[in-house]
């Protein structure tokens, strides 16, 4: 058993379908025959048009929502209740703005049971490695954009996830801390080798960083196509927009994209 | 130049003016501002008052009804050097300070118990918003007499008035405090490994925590409000029993002086409380600071 589970995908989504049922008894599917497979170490980027239920399928994996129907597993196992395995970036502030940076950090290993002692000298190595040393006592308010969300990786990073679940975490930032943070990410995630999945509606944040990218369709989301994106490691962010074969992948992948993209705007636009 | 002649004079500079002179300079217009903003609330007060002490003086309003500033501060001299009828002043107020500061702390933590449970556990309080939503609804004075009927004319009918004045307002804001509690920052303590009793601990009580001081401003003044009901409708001691026994003599300046008395009391529980909850709150954003 042992080596089977050593070879099984890091996260499985067979067949899923996710189905909101609202009060008044209306139903809304988000996600429908939906299919993912996600391989150790493998960093998988999601992009689809706006609302089509990116975010659910990460719901799906941290297990705060259950599939209505279909099978998610991590590991090969099932998932049954919030694994501790899994870390989540958010795509808002979700640092606890009453707690100063450190502390922040230090949630993590607190709520896992770590001694005090423990949690500092984890949160105090993992604020160093993304250049925080000198603001442990800061409140969030007191940080730029890009600073709380260094601060958010290194609380996601410090519980050692094995699966990272990322939905569009850089999005509210500016381009220029975009591209410092895309590498700050690449760096944590080779020296981690956890699995992630990235979720974002920026194609070409995909391409730089994923070694697949999956295209879902306009709502309810089933899996469009997969990409392969072969572009060589290390990378380098701030440079691969130049790189011709960045170009094509990204001109490749925006033709299937763009259908969806006109048709949730068109669908959008009609309901309105 | 209409416009530059209307700016403040402190902010014209000549090329080359040096950092610390301007910052000289908007430290001066800002303790400027303090001075002129300290200075219309103090003669807005003598204003008031010196109509009111003139008018009386004069005899355009009857100061049999009216009293006068001086009248009021007679009194008050004289309560806190002879005592009033009821015995000495200060244990009149200290009867009444006893009553509502029991009934505040009773009170406030009751309701952030219930508000924060009831908050957490949508099954309980879809159970129980009929009852509460029904007891919300009596005017809550009307149970003084009630109170006075059970518990007898002693401390204990009107800390249950000023108990239940304060719960109801605490509870409704502990609760809607709860509810609006970052859903993100709740999955994040969860999928980060909190239990559900760490996630009430680290998250919900902070984030409910602002809405829970702001009616603790409120409530202190209901809990002044029901100890000095309570004692209005019968007591042997007490604030609001001073006024009682002033109204019965038609001593218009004895009413005055004790709702002084209690305007003092209450901005001073108000400062302190803006104290307290400046400190606990320096994590916030610079927030203004004009609530004392």
């Amino acid at each position: 058993m042992p080596m089977d589970q050593g070879r099984s995908p890091a996260i499985e989504l067979i067949n899923v379908t996710r189905r909101f049922v609202s009060p008044t008894g209306k139903t809304l599917t988000a996600l429908r025959d939906f299919n993912m497979t996600v391989e150790r170490g493998e960093f998988v980027a999601v992009v689809g048009p706006t609302g089509c239920g990116k975010s659910t399928t990460l719901n799906l994996v941290t297990g705060l929502a259950r599939p209505s129907a279909g099978e998610v597993r991590l590991m090969g196992g099932p998932v049954s209740g919030i694994d501790p395995r899994v870390g989540f970036a958010f795509q808002k502030d979700a640092l606890f703005p009453w707690k100063n940076v450190i502390d922040n950090v230090m949630a993590g290993p607190l709520f896992r049971g770590k001694s005090k002692a423990d949690a500092e000298r984890m949160a105090k190595d993992w604020l160093a490695r993304v250049g925080l040393s000198k603001f442990l006592h800061h409140y969030p308010h007191q940080l730029s954009g890009g600073m709380r969300k260094r601060v958010a990786l290194a609380q996601t990073f410090i519980n050692e996830p094995e699966i990272l679940l990322m939905d569009e975490p850089f999005s509210a930032l500016d381009v220029q801390t975009r591209t410092v943070m895309h590498e700050e990410l690449l760096k944590l995630w080779a020296e981690r080798q956890a699995s992630v999945v990235f979720v974002t509606h920026d194609l070409e944040e995909a391409v730089a960083l994923a070694d697949k990218v999956y295209v879902l369709t306009a709502g309810p989301a089933t899996v469009k196509s997969v990409y392969k994106v072969e572009l060589p490691r290390p990378r380098v962010v701030s440079e691969i927009r130049y790189d011709q074969q960045f170009i094509d992948y990204c001109k490749t992948i925006w033709e299937d994209l763009r259908q969806e993209v006109e048709t949730s705007y068109r669908r959008a636009s009609e309901a309105a | 130049m209409a416009n530059i002649a209307m700016e403040p004079a402190a902010a014209r500079f000549r090329p080359g003016t040096s950092d610390t002179e301007i910052e000289a300079a908007a430290l001066r217009s800002i303790k400027r501002r303090k001075q002129v903003v300290l200075f219309w609330q103090i003669a807005i007060l003598v204003i008031a008052l010196g109509l009111w002490e003139i008018s009386s003086q004069l005899n355009w309003i009857d100061p049999f009804f009216y009293a006068s500033p001086s009248l009021v501060v007679d009194r008050l001299y004289d309560w806190a050097v002879n005592g009033t009828t009821e015995g000495s002043l200060w244990y009149n107020l200290g009867i009444t300070m006893e009553e509502a500061l029991i009934g505040f702390f009773t009170g406030s933590i009751a309701g952030v118990v219930v508000g924060i449970g009831l908050g957490r556990n949508r099954m309980l309080s879809d159970i129980f918003s009929v009852y509460i939503k029904a007891i919300n609804s009596i005017p809550r004075v009307v149970l003084a007499p009630i109170f006075i009927m059970i518990m007898g004319l002693g401390l204990a009918s009107k800390v249950a008035l000023a108990f239940i004045m304060v719960f109801f307002v605490v509870f409704a804001n502990a609760f809607q405090g709860v509810r609006e509690a970052d859903r993100d920052m709740i999955a994040n303590a969860r999928i980060l490994g909190a239990s559900d009793w760490q996630v009430t601990r680290t998250v919900i009580v902070p984030s409910a925590m602002s809405w829970i001081f702001a009616s603790l401003h409120v409530s202190f003044g209901f809990a002044i409000i029901g100890a000095i009901v309570g004692e209005f409708v019968g007591a042997r001691f007490g604030i609001g029993q001073l006024i009682s026994i002033a109204k019965g003599t038609f001593d218009a300046a004895g009413m005055f002086a004790a709702i002084v008395l209690v305007m003092i009391v209450t901005l001073v529980a108000e400062y302190i409380m803006t104290l307290v909850e400046n400190r606990l709150a320096k994590w916030r954003p610079q927030q203004s600071l004009d609530t004392h």
